[in-house]
């Protein structure tokens, strides 16, 4: 089985669903790795792995969703809530900015937060027109399409409206969290408050029909099936290969920049209560690293998530399809509320990446390089 | 698909070695250290490695007891001993010994690592005491203690001859020795960073007693501080001549050299990828070891798990009570797994798992023990580990 496989990978032939099952069941990792890294080094020739400079803020945790595989949330009216005044996020960015330079766009702003019923379209397009002002170095990559939604929703606005009001503001890209496991029984029992599937794909269909870049994630091993994390792959695959046509024919303009995965992380989340699983593991996330890498044959770039994984496996996994690094996020405050969590100085970065047999080289959230 | 990488990297031959068993020799191993690319090191040595154990992942329950931190070796790579007039000192008695045996009484524990430092005031008695304070307390656990330079010392203080010090640490309930200490056999890296120890030589003419004796022992070798490619193929190389002529070691340990609190801080930590070569190139170059071991406290757990295709069988243990790695500050690494999660990094690295004894004999049955159910899950040694 994995021979055929293998023979389809290397002609380029896309890959089924039943192909991607047989990848994910079969046991020897270092040939998944094999033709993980044959793909990989199919997109990106040369010995590049590039990393971004950029900074996460959580401009609010107030949120009612309470999805019940998160821990950073504070339900609205908690004494635990907070919504940073601009002055601090002008501070954080200033910091970003210090470790950044005087870059055109080149120090990624990344802002999510959580569905905080005060804070409509006109609070972000205030807060980003002066971000915009101010900062010229800063791309902004902000708001999931949860909080698209929901914005949309308390503004009483299309997604598309809102998105171009956004934009118009200064939202550049998409990130691509919230998408945790993309099916529909999975969404029910961790999140069942929060978008469906087809509310997720359709704020990133309208995002990309506009111009606009987004990313894609997988938040797998809370309690979906196999056969779901291959399902969701496939919807990004085939949201991708929408955005795809839409450029070639001259329309649209965005697409999926990346795709990210890591696994659930449990410590102190209302899931992990009555949860009969364990936490995943490193040789598991190298294993979906290399499906996805193999499976995703429209999407460029695999970013690793060395905040979950540490940087000792994310380097690991540079043999296992990554071509990315990531951010270098400076501060994390979801997944760290539920666990694992490592932060890195981008020295740091380019070490691991250099002893890998890797030449590190800066990016921009748009994956151009940076001199 | 690998197979087609391999001769893109020009390491057919040592391909073609490895699937006939044919030993590899000094350059072979320079090449696979220098090979570009890890997977292509790591596919060669998961042949060795299902040749020799299949898919087999070994684990053991075990517990660690440093009986004391005072050492007068001063080796530059340590941040665990203290000099013997420093006040942070400590020596276990062997009733503190035995107390801490006892705190797993109901958990069964099937081998007991216990090694100290160099401590010039510890009398001869001392050392047979805690054997025994071991023995008595556990005695269906095997007792694996002492380092070729803790025996050394033990020869020194007891005034005879390493044969009778082994008779009598045999008698008193000692099973086997671990295998640190070696470091790297060079002189230059010896002079450098642990001149007062035992010599290369040295730590060789123990083993050889130590094999002769009819004790097994460990064998391991430091990396990531300052020896370079061909010390480390010449340490393996040289480990391999021993266990040619003595047939005595059990398992090979690479161990990772953590810089924090050391004298050597200003280096950096070996990453992922170097881990998992160091266990490649033992299991490639160690034809005569049947086992390999990613020790989890000091490459972390994920890595050791991961090691499980690139050479290693053996992901050591639960390790209740490590206190050197502990000492280095490693905040990331944690003090002990449960049974439960040994169990769960192995399924998910999709091998199998045989719990074992310190001579890799499969635990079959719990028989004799004083809990056998493996429903007793370990999460009580979690609690009191750290």
């Amino acid at each position: 089985m994995l021979k055929q496989i293998e023979k389809k990978v290397v002609a380029g032939e896309r890959l089924t669903v039943a192909d991607a099952t047989a990848v994910y069941f079969h046991s020897n990792l270092l040939e998944l790795a094999g033709m993980a890294d044959f793909v990989r080094r199919r997109k990106h020739t040369g010995t590049t792995v590039t990393y971004n400079v950029g900074r996460n803020i959580n401009y609010t945790n107030i949120c009612w969703v309470k999805c019940k595989f998160c821990n950073f949330y504070a339900a609205p009216g908690s004494p635990d809530g907070y919504t940073l005044p601009h002055d601090e996020i002008f501070a954080k960015i200033d910091e970003l900015i210090a470790v950044g330079g005087d870059v055109p766009h080149g120090c990624e702003l990344l802002m999510q937060g959580g569905l905080n019923p005060k804070l409509r379209v006109e609070y972000f397009e205030e807060l980003f027109v002066e971000i915009t002002r101010r900062y010229p170095q800063v791309y902004l990559h902000a708001l999931s399409a949860t909080e698209i939604i929901y914005i949309a929703h308390i503004s009483k606005l299309t997604i598309e409206e809102t998105l171009r009001r956004l934009r118009q503001a200064g939202l550049q890209s998409l990130p691509g969290a919230g998408a945790e496991i993309l099916s529909d029984a999975v969404r029910d029992q961790i999140a069942f408050r929060k978008d469906t599937t087809d509310e997720w794909l359709e704020v990133h269909r309208a995002a990309h029909h506009i111009g606009m870049n987004t990313t894609a994630t997988m938040m797998y091993g809370s309690l979906e099936a196999a056969e779901q994390r291959i399902e969701h792959l496939e919807l990004i695959r085939q949201t991708q290969d929408i955005a795809l046509r839409e450029i070639g024919s001259g329309r649209g303009g965005g697409k999926f920049t990346a795709f990210i995965a890591w696994d659930f992380q449990p410590e102190g989340t209302e899931l992990q209560s009555n949860w009969d699983r364990r936490k995943s593991t490193g040789a598991e996330y190298l294993r979906m690293v290399a499906l996805s890498r193999i499976f995703l044959d429209n999407i460029d770039n695999l970013q690793a998530s060395y905040v979950t994984q540490g940087s000792k496996i994310a380097q690991i996994a540079l043999r296992y399809g990554l071509n990315d690094f990531g951010s270098s996020m400076m501060e994390e405050n979801v997944v760290s509320a539920a666990g694992t969590f490592h932060l890195m100085p981008i020295s740091e970065f380019c070490r691991v990446i250099a002893e890998a047999g890797y030449e590190p080289r800066r990016r921009n959230t748009r994956y151009e390089f940076i001199e | 698909m690998l197979t087609e990488t391999i001769s893109a990297s020009g390491l057919e031959d040592i391909l073609q070695k490895v699937v006939e068993g044919e030993r590899l020799d000094f350059s072979d191993g320079v090449r696979l250290y220098q090979a570009e690319d890890l997977n292509v090191v790591g596919y060669l040595a998961n042949i060795v490695r299902e040749q020799k154990n299949g898919s087999i992942a070994y684990y053991i329950r075990n517990q660690h007891i440093n009986y004391t931190n005072i050492c007068n070796k001063l080796c530059k790579f340590c941040s665990f001993y203290v000099t013997p007039r420093d006040e942070r000192g400590y020596v276990l008695e062997p009733e503190v010994i035995r107390a801490r045996v006892r705190e797993f009484r109901d958990y069964p524990i099937r081998e007991i690592h216990m090694v100290g430092g160099i401590n010039p005031k510890l009398p001869y008695e001392y050392y047979l005491d805690i054997v025994r304070a071991v023995r008595d307390e556990r005695p269906q656990a095997h007792v694996k203690a002492f380092t070729m330079i803790e025996l050394a010392q033990l020869e020194r203080v007891a005034k005879k001859p390493l044969e009778e010090v082994l008779t009598d640490l045999k008698t008193a309930g000692l099973d086997c020795c671990p295998g640190g200490g070696a470091e790297v056999f060079s002189n230059r890296v010896h002079e450098e960073l642990f001149r007062a120890k035992l010599d290369n030589e040295g730590w060789f003419d123990v083993a050889r007693v130590v094999h002769r004796s009819g004790l097994r022992s460990n064998a391991t070798m430091l990396y990531g501080h300052i020896e370079t490619v061909e010390e480390k193929v010449k340490h393996l190389i040289h480990i391999r001549e021993l266990q040619d002529e003595t047939g005595g070691f059990l398992c090979f340990v690479p161990l990772a050299f953590d810089p924090q609190n050391t004298e050597l801080s200003h280096l950096p930590p070996p990453t992922g990828q170097q881990n998992l070569r160091e266990i490649a190139l033992a299991r490639l170059m160690l034809d005569n070891f049947d086992h390999v071991k990613a020790f989890w406290i000091m490459v972390t757990p994920p890595v050791a798990q991961v090691a499980m295709w690139y050479g290693a069988d053996d992901i050591d243990g639960t390790v209740a009570h490590y206190e050197i790695t502990h000492a280095l500050g490693a905040t990331s690494h944690r003090q002990a797994l449960s049974e439960a999660d040994l169990l769960h990094l192995i399924a998910e690295a999709r091998r199998d798992a045989v719990e074992r004894d310190a001579f890799y004999n499969p635990v079959v049955s719990s028989e004799g023990l004083p809990h056998s159910d493996a429903a007793r899950d370990t999460n009580d040694v979690e609690a009191t580990a750290c």
